[in-house]
Order: C-alpha cells, then structure tokens, then sequence
C-alpha cells in the first residue's frame, strides 16, 4: 500500500517519464514498422542506423545531464567512457569474427591448429596492421563476450572512480575540473593512437557492425535489433536517472550543484555523492558507446577527442540542462539537424553575389546560436516546456547592488 | 672515393685562363712513354714534376686521374672534357681531335691523387686549402693522410687545426702504426664530432662467438654470460645453431609442416589428424616419426643444455690490436659522457623555447582568468587569428622584415578588438556563470576556426619568416638551436617584460590587480571592475595574436592551429596558478621542460610523451590543486 503510493507519486511528481516512455515506444514502433527489415521499407537501412544511433547519443546525453545538469561538474571528458564502451565491446567483436575466419582459414590446413596457432593468426590478422603480432595484454578477456560486457561497465567505471576521486578530494571544481576531464580525455587519446598501445593506433577497430554468430542475420535485421536495444537502453536510464534525481539524493545533489561548501557544513559526504554519480553516469555513457559503435560500425581514437565530448556538453546545454528530457531533445535535435546540414541535402541560400553553402557554414551558424542560447535561453529548449507547464523561475527583478556574485538583490535589500 | 677530390680539382682549375707552358711541355716530351704505360712505382717522381710545373700541370693531373687524358699519335696529351679537346701543355683547343685515351690503374691513380692533395694543401689561396681539406674530410683515404703529413706548415690558424683534426681523423683509420693510431685517439679524446666518433665505432665493432676454449689470436672484448638480459639463452642457442654446433631447432612451423608431410591415413606416427590440434600430441607424433627415421632429429632439450654448457660466449673485436680498442673504448667513454652533458645542454635550450612558446600562448589565458575566472576557450581561435594576420601582411608587403615589423603590433590590434568584442557582446553578459562561459566561447571557437577554413580554405599557408631568422645557431655537433626559437624567447622575455611592467608599475597594473583580489572591494574604491575586465581581455587576446605570429613562423598556418595549443596552454595555467605572470611562467617552464624530457627519455613516441605529461599534471594537481603560485587574496577562497 504504501510502496504503492510512494510508486504512483514518483511518477505524478515525474510526468515526463510516462511522456518519454510513451514517445520512445511511439518512435519505435514507427521505425519498425517504416523498416526493411519488418515493414514497409519506407526507411533505409542506413537511415535506421543513424536513428538508433542518434538514441545511444541521447543515452549519453542524459548521463551528462546527470553529471552537469544536476551535480554542476562540466565534465569535458564523457566521450572517452563512451569510446571506452565502444572500444570494449569492439575488441570482442573484431576478436571472435576474425577467430571464426582464422579458424575457417586454418581449417583447410592438414593438420588442425593448435589453441596457440589460432591465437596467433587472430593477433596476426588485427594486428599485422600496426605491425605486431602478439596479442596484448589489454586483450585477454577478448574472446570471452560476457567478461568483455564485464569489463564495458568495470573499465569506464573504475576510471572515473579512480580520476574522480583524486580530482574531488583535492577540491578541484568549476573551470578547473573541466579543464582536467578535457586532460584525461585527451590522454586516453593520444595514448590509444600510439601503434603499440594494443588498439591498433589510429586504424582503431573496424568491421564492428559484424555480430559474430548472427552472420545469418542480415544488416537490415540487425539495425532494428539494435535500434530496440538502443530505445530500451534509453528508457531504463531514464527511469533510473529520474528515480535519482528525484527523491532526496537528488535534492543532496542538486543542493551540491548550487552551494557545494554549504552542503558540505551541514555534514553531507559531497564527495561521496560526486563520485557516486560521475561514475554511474560514466557506466551509462559506456553502454551508450557499447551500443552506438556496432552500429556505427569502425571505432577510432578521434572519437575521444576532446571536441567530441564539448559537443555532447552543446547538446545538452542547447536542449535544457537540470532537465533530463532537455538532454534528449537537445541530443537528437542538434545530432539530426548537424547530419542533414553537414551531410549536403539542405539547400543552399543564395544571396546576392554569394551563396551560402551549408556544409561550410553551419559549423558558424551552430557556434553563434550556441552563443545566443547561452545568452538568452541558458534553459534550453526544455525551458519552452517549463514555460508551458507553467512552472517559472521566481521572477527577481532589479539589478544587483554590488558588483559581487553574492550581493543582495534590489528587492531583497528593501525586504 | 678519389671523384670528388678529382671533381674539386678540375672545376678550380678550369675557372684559370688557358695559357701556354712551356716547362710542361718539356717535361710531357721528356716521359711520354711513362705517362702512357705508368706504373705504380717508378711513377712518383714523374708526377711530382708534373705537379711542379703549376696549374697546368695540375690540370693534366687530374684529368690524367680522373682517365679523360688522351694521347695523339703525334705525341700531344689532351685534356678531354665532354666533346672538347684541350691540348695540356699549350692549353689550346684541339678541334676535331680523336686521342687514345690513358687508362691509369688504381695504384697510380692514387700515387697522382695525393700529389694533387699535396698540391692543393700547399696552394698559396686558403679557400682552396679549406675547400681541399674539407673535400679530404669528406672522403679521406690512406694516400691523403700520407700527402697531409708531407704537406708544410699551415700559416692560418683556423685551417691549422681543421688540418690536425682531419690528420688525426685518417690517422685513427688509415695509419699502419698502432702506436700512431693510439696517439691520434688520445689526442682528439674529449672532441664530441660526429666524424669523431664514427671513426672510433668501426674500431669497436664487435662480433659474438661460441669456443670451446678462450680464443688465442682474438682481441676479446669480453666474455658473454649466457641467461644475463643482453645474451638470453635463445641468443646462445641462436649462435650454436649459426656456427654449426647444435642442428636448427624445430620450430611448430616446421614440425606442422612435417606432421602434415607424413600423414598416412588419417594419422600420423599412429596419432589421429584429430587430436592434432593438442601441442602434446604433436610432439608424441613428431617423436614417434624420428624413430622411424621419417624426419630429421631435432636438437633435444639435454643436447641444447650439453652444447652450451660445453662452449664459452665471447664478443670480438674486428680490430685485432688491443691497444688501439682499449684506446678508442676510453674515448668513446668520454666522448659518452660529454655528449651526455651537451645532449642534456640541447635539451635545456629546446625546453626554454617551448616553454616560451607556451608562455607568450598561455599568458593571456592567465591573466583573464585570474580577473574573471573564465576560460576563454576561444584564445586558440585568436592564436589563429594572429597567425593569418600575418599571413594577409605577408601576401601584401613583400620585404619580410618590414611585413613581421607590420603584422606584430597589426595581430595584436586585430585580436585586441576581437577580445574586446567578444567580451562586450558575450562575456560581461554571463558574469559569474564560468562554465557557461567556458561553453559560450566553446561556440565562439567553432565559429571562428570554421569561418577561417571558410576564408582561408583548409590547406596549410605558409609563413615564411625574414631571412634572418633561418637557420640556426650551431654550437657544435649537438647543441644547435633555430633563430626563430631564440627569436621566440626573446619575444616571450619581452613580454614577460613588458607585463611585469603594466602590472606593477602602472594605473591599469594596479587596478587589474586589485580587480584580481577582490572585485566586491575593489568596485567600491571607484575602479570600474567592468572597463578593467574588457581591459584585461583585449590584453590577454592582443598577446594570443602576437603569440600566433609567432606560432606562425615555424608551424604551419592552419585553422587548427590553436587547437593545437590550446591543451597545453590550459595546463600551463592549471600548473602554474591563476592570475600571476610568475606562476605562468613556472606553469611554462615546468610544462615545457616536462614534455621534452619525457621526450628525450622515450624519443619514437611523442604520443606517449603527451599521455605521461597529462597523467603528471593530473597527479601534480592532487598535490598543489591551486598550482605551483596559488593566488592570495580572497580570490583564492572563491
């Protein structure tokens, strides 16, 4: 009974879970029953790709909201979990296809190979590229998927454990940490192009959107599968980050965003909560990339550079921050809208003695209305809805008095 | 190995204006049948005459040496150049000539060649004694060292001891004395030449090899451990099997290939193909087909463990006297140790040169963000900004000199305005909200880099810098440093300067600085914290430009260009503490110092250089999170 009510009254005080859900399921049944795979064909098989793809970034999105929105870490850092995921669950899939063709390949031989010759000329065909042989150590767990899922959520995970922890127990926050997140990203990606690594350098891992043991199942099937994994991702993460940030863990979290030395005078463990949701969010952001790159098909260190992350961050801030569906609309709106203007379909303007064409301006048009989003919708587009739910900011009109971020408001000092 | 000399030779002598010689002419008729039929002994005094009679002479040398002399059949030697034929002794040209060319062997081809060293050493014009000796240093050989002993005393200082060197140098190769040898090792010891010490490597070049006992006639370098990290037992094993001691070992190639050579109906040696694929099973297989004689044996594990327990390692020296290798090993040991300090000297000066280019890209940064706390994520867009400056100037005024005096203070009023416009139109909007800020810039940033591609296109535009500043400064033969680098430090000492001077000695100094330390206080003592933000920001932005000049000179510019910069200029502020030019320039200094050292640790791999410097400042940040200079002040409490 009172589960019950409690149940009923985290879904009344979250309204938006039922709407993303609903929408999400909506979304998916359409893109089904539009695909070849099982229904009319009336989507190509790429353009599903890029759909569920565009819902592993949204995936991502959220884990950032959780991050930024919500705990105030700007973290610039959150494409290399994602990559990480990809990487991981990559070295499965490049491992146990090339096994299954060296192990075709040997088969014809007269004698059948050894366990050590298979391995062999599986590391020989990955890593004949950057001119080694050996299987690194980074691969052992390779041929196994489910230790490999393991280590999808274990390696990101740890991580951020180990980097948040450092960085929050010496107290590095705002532009600092930042500034930091964008260090260890850049790391991991310089340290993953080198050759001798073990991830094969700048070739990265390709041929990843062939699941091995499904070679039956043709590209057009399996892009819906993975489009229904990507949804059901999506929705469990969103239920799970709303049922966070919504009972009183979320109000520690939102509280340390807003004052964190306060929270920390009235006895909360600030550091605890931090790394309690950096690392969730950087578990989340990793099974996003473990589900974008088979898609995507071809992984490779550029993915972890620190643009890709300061993008998700434009993302989420263009969509609504503090707002987890903000973070959704915000991933899909400016990933779509990026693809099609960057993909050469939209139309060119032409102006008289010059034509705008938008492959090379709208990288100029998102960097300015970016900056007019931060200027006069620091909400986002989620702050639309705010306006027509109703639910508004408490309107402080007047000036500051002093020049100082805590000084008194105009009305608050006639109070 | 005699062309060059021979070349040198005869361009020299060809640039002289043909005139007769009668004492050559005497002197051809006197010998012709030995200039046709020389021989290696009796030829020197022949040459030495010829070589007496002057250029001439010398000219008939070389092209005797270099086999384009011919003799006619009326007894006249021509010098043959191409399809033109000159007469040696009257220096006339011979048209339509058809001389039988002299072919001189190798001996006495060497025997004219140093005659024409000797010659050339002792010509009375010291560019053509500095042109030959450094034609010898090149490619010296025996006959030279001879012909540079005989040579008489050199008068110029400078070429007297390049003479010695060069001596020394052919004496460590060529001299048949050990003694000589020795003496010539020690008294180049301490010299860190290249030339140096690659005559000193083929004299301790070594070679391994296994021997029952020690060998007798052998000049032993040392004697080999076996299982020690630089001679493993795969190595002794290696070099028994090389030396025919024990038989090649069976690799699982070859075994594979031998099981699958002697399957006999579905087996083999009486194991199933099946289980084949069980290394054990291999070897039961394989054992059993030597017992049939079917394959070679293969080395077993005890014959191994016998050969090498029965055979002594030994490294040799090719060169067979000890004291010469005792000699050139001490030296190489000195010049080791030199090149070390000289090797660290060079890296010191390439770390002050990154961690000047990091400061003059950094300092702008710093100083904004110690007045606003806001990173300016845009400061790489203005580096850029700077650098195509200075590309516009350079493609309108030619002089480079003049068009670097133009662009300097022009990139700085560029990226001043564009500071100020973004801090006016942007910045003061988002006061106290830093992160928006970091991102608003952020959106800043791709706008800029796309509109330069959209500009400037995407391909590299070249900066070419005043000719004074190519080249580089050579101290030796690993110490040298490129003029535009010094010429970056002294603009970044400039800087440095000129920012301590702003910042202590002037009203704008003053107020930046209290700004800096508590703004709330500051605005109340009637400085305009606002005007000395905007202030800051063009400042900061005016040096970003200057700093892309710079970058400019020696990168290529691209619209990427900042990007590339930016990281580590982030760091350097990180490092070093906001807010105060002397924890920039330490940030700078240690960032800079930092990468070239883990650089020259690990010198194929500037990736992993880059990885292990961030991983340290992540780490350096748990130590000293407000950076090497913390800010004092309420500042440092916000």
């Amino acid at each position: 009974m009172t589960e019950k009510m409690t149940r009923q009254s985290f879904l009344l005080r979250n309204p938006s879970i039922l709407v993303v859900l609903a929408l999400l399921a909506v979304f998916t049944v359409a893109v089904t029953l539009l695909s070849q795979a099982y229904g009319s064909g009336a989507i190509p098989t790429s353009m599903v790709k890029v759909l569920g793809k565009t819902l592993c970034l949204a995936l991502a999105a959220v884990a950032m909201d959780l991050v930024w929105g919500y705990l105030g870490i700007l973290s610039l850092g959150q494409m290399a979990f994602f990559a990480l995921g990809g990487y991981l669950i990559g070295q499965w899939l490049m491992y146990a296809r090339t096994e299954g063709i060296v192990a075709a390949s040997l088969a014809q031989n007269p004698i059948p190979p050894t366990p050590a010759e298979l391995q062999e000329g599986v590391a020989n065909q990955i890593f004949g590229v950057v001119g080694s042989s050996d299987l690194p150590l980074a691969w052992s767990f390779a041929h196994s998927l489910p230790l490999q899922l393991l280590l999808v959520l274990a390696v990101p995970g740890l991580l951020a454990l180990v980097f948040g922890w450092l960085a929050f127990r010496s107290r590095v926050n705002g532009v600092y940490l930042s500034i930091l997140t964008q260090a260890m990203t850049l790391a991991l990606a310089l340290w993953l192009f080198q050759n001798d690594s073990g991830f094969r350098g700048n070739n990265g891992l390709s041929g990843l959107q062939n699941i091995p043991g499904l070679d039956a199942v043709d590209q057009a099937t399996l892009s819906v599968w993975f489009l229904w994994a990507s949804a059901a991702a999506l929705a469990l993460a969103y239920v799970l980050a709303a049922w966070l940030v919504s009972g009183k863990f979320g109000s520690v979290v939102r509280a340390i965003r807003d004052d964190e030395t306060r929270v920390r005078f009235l006895g909360y463990p600030v550091e605890g909560f931090k790394l309690v949701v950096f690392t969730l969010a950087a578990m989340i952001t990793a099974i996003a990339g473990a589900l974008y790159y088979p898609q995507a098909g071809i992984i490779n260190p550029a993915e972890l550079m620190p643009i890709a992350s300061i993008y998700l961050a434009v993302w989420v801030a263009i969509g609504g921050r503090g707002r987890l569906y903000g973070a959704i609309i915000g991933a899909v709106v400016v990933s779509l809208l990026s693809s099609w203007f960057t993909g050469g379909r939209a139309p060119a303007i032409h102006l008289p003695g010059y034509v705008v064409n938008w492959v090379d301006w709208w990288q100029v048009a998102l960097g300015l209305g970016f900056v007019l989003v931060t200027l006069f919708a620091p909400k986002g587009i989620a702050g639309l809805f705010d306006r027509l739910g109703g639910i508004l900011p408490p309107q402080r009109h007047g000036r500051d008095l002093g020049p100082d971020g805590g000084a008194l408001q105009e009305q608050e000092a006639k109070a | 190995m005699i062309r060059p000399m021979i070349a040198l030779v005869l361009t020299l002598l060809l640039a002289l204006p043909a005139s007769a010689n009668p004492a050559l002419e005497a002197v051809i008729a006197d010998n012709l049948d030995q200039i046709e039929k020389p021989s290696r002994r009796t030829v020197e005094p022949l040459v030495a005459q010829i070589a007496a009679t002057g250029p001439e002479g010398l000219a008939l040398l070389s092209a005797w040496a270099n086999r384009s002399l011919g003799v006619t059949d009326d007894g006249r030697l021509l010098i043959v150049d191409g399809g033109t034929a000159t007469d040696a002794a009257t220096g006339q040209p011979v048209p339509g000539a058809d001389p039988r060319m002299l072919r001189p062997n190798s001996g006495v081809r060497g025997v004219i060649e140093s005659a024409l060293v000797a010659g050339e050493i002792a010509s009375p014009d010291p560019a053509r004694r500095a042109a030959a000796l450094a034609s010898i240093a090149r490619d010296g050989t025996a006959e030279h060292l001879a012909a540079l002993r005989a040579a008489p005393a050199e008068a110029d200082p400078a070429l007297a001891r390049q003479r010695e060197r060069v001596t020394n140098l052919l004496a460590i190769r060529f001299d048949a004395d050990p003694a000589a040898r020795v003496a010539a090792i020690e008294g180049m010891a301490g010299d860190v030449g290249l030339d140096f010490r690659a005559a000193l490597n083929p004299l301790l070049a070594t070679s391994r090899v296994a021997a029952p006992g020690e060998p007798a006639d052998a000049n032993i370098a040392r004697e080999l451990t076996v299982g020690d990290t630089e001679f493993p037992r795969e190595a002794a094993i290696a070099l028994l099997t090389s030396q025919g001691v024990l038989p090649p070992r069976l690799t699982p190639a070859d075994q594979r290939n031998a099981l699958a050579a002697n399957i006999l109906d579905g087996s083999v040696g009486g194991v199933p193909v099946a289980e084949l694929s069980d290394p054990a099973a291999r070897d039961r297989a394989y054992e059993a087909l030597e017992a049939a004689g079917a394959v070679p044996p293969a080395a077993t594990e005890a014959e191994v463990e016998a050969a090498i327990d029965a055979h002594r390692f030994f490294e040799i020296y090719a060169e067979p006297n000890s004291d010469v290798t005792d000699a050139a090993r001490a030296a190489q040991t000195g010049a080791q140790v030199r090149l070390a300090a000289m090797t660290g000297i060079d890296l010191g000066l390439d770390a002050l040169s990154l961690a000047s280019i990091y400061f003059l890209a950094a300092i702008g940064l710093a100083v904004t963000f110690g007045v606003m706390r806001v990173i300016n994520m845009a400061h790489g867009e203005f580096i850029m900004m700077g650098a195509y400056t200075s590309y516009v100037v350079q493609t309108l005024i030619a002089n480079r000199t003049l068009s670097l005096v133009v662009a300097l203070p022009l990139a700085f009023a560029v990226t001043f305005g564009a500071g100020v416009i973004l801090y006016r139109l942007v910045i003061r909007h988002l006061a106290n909200r830093p992160l928006e800020t970091l991102l608003a810039t952020f959106g800043v940033s791709i706008a800029l880099q796309q509109l330069a591609k959209n500009i400037f296109g995407t391909q590299a535009r070249p900066l070419t810098a005043p000719a004074w500043l190519e080249g580089a400064i050579t101290i030796n033969d690993v110490i040298s440093i490129s003029s535009i680098r010094v010429a970056i430090f002294v603009l970044a000492l400039l800087f440095l300067g000129l920012f301590l001077f702003i910042m202590k000695r002037t009203r704008l100094g003053l107020e930046v600085r209290a700004v800096t330390q508590n703004p709330g206080m500051a605005a109340s003592m009637g400085i305009n914290p606002d005007r000395i933000a905007m202030m800051t920001f063009g400042l900061g932005s005016g040096i970003a430009g200057i700093a892309g000049v710079a970058i400019g000179l020696f990168a290529q510019v691209t619209s990427e260009l900042g990007q590339q910069y930016i990281v580590q200029s982030f760091m350097t502020v990180v490092v070093g503490g906001v807010g105060t030019i002397w924890g920039t320039l330490a940030g700078a200094g240690l960032i800079g110092g930092l990468s070239k050292v883990i650089e020259a640790l690990n010198p194929a791999n500037t990736l992993a250089a880059q990885t292990f410097m961030i991983l340290f400042i992540i780490i350096f940040i748990q130590f000293r999170p407000r950076g090497i200079i913390p800010q004092r002040g309420r500042a440092a409490e916000a």
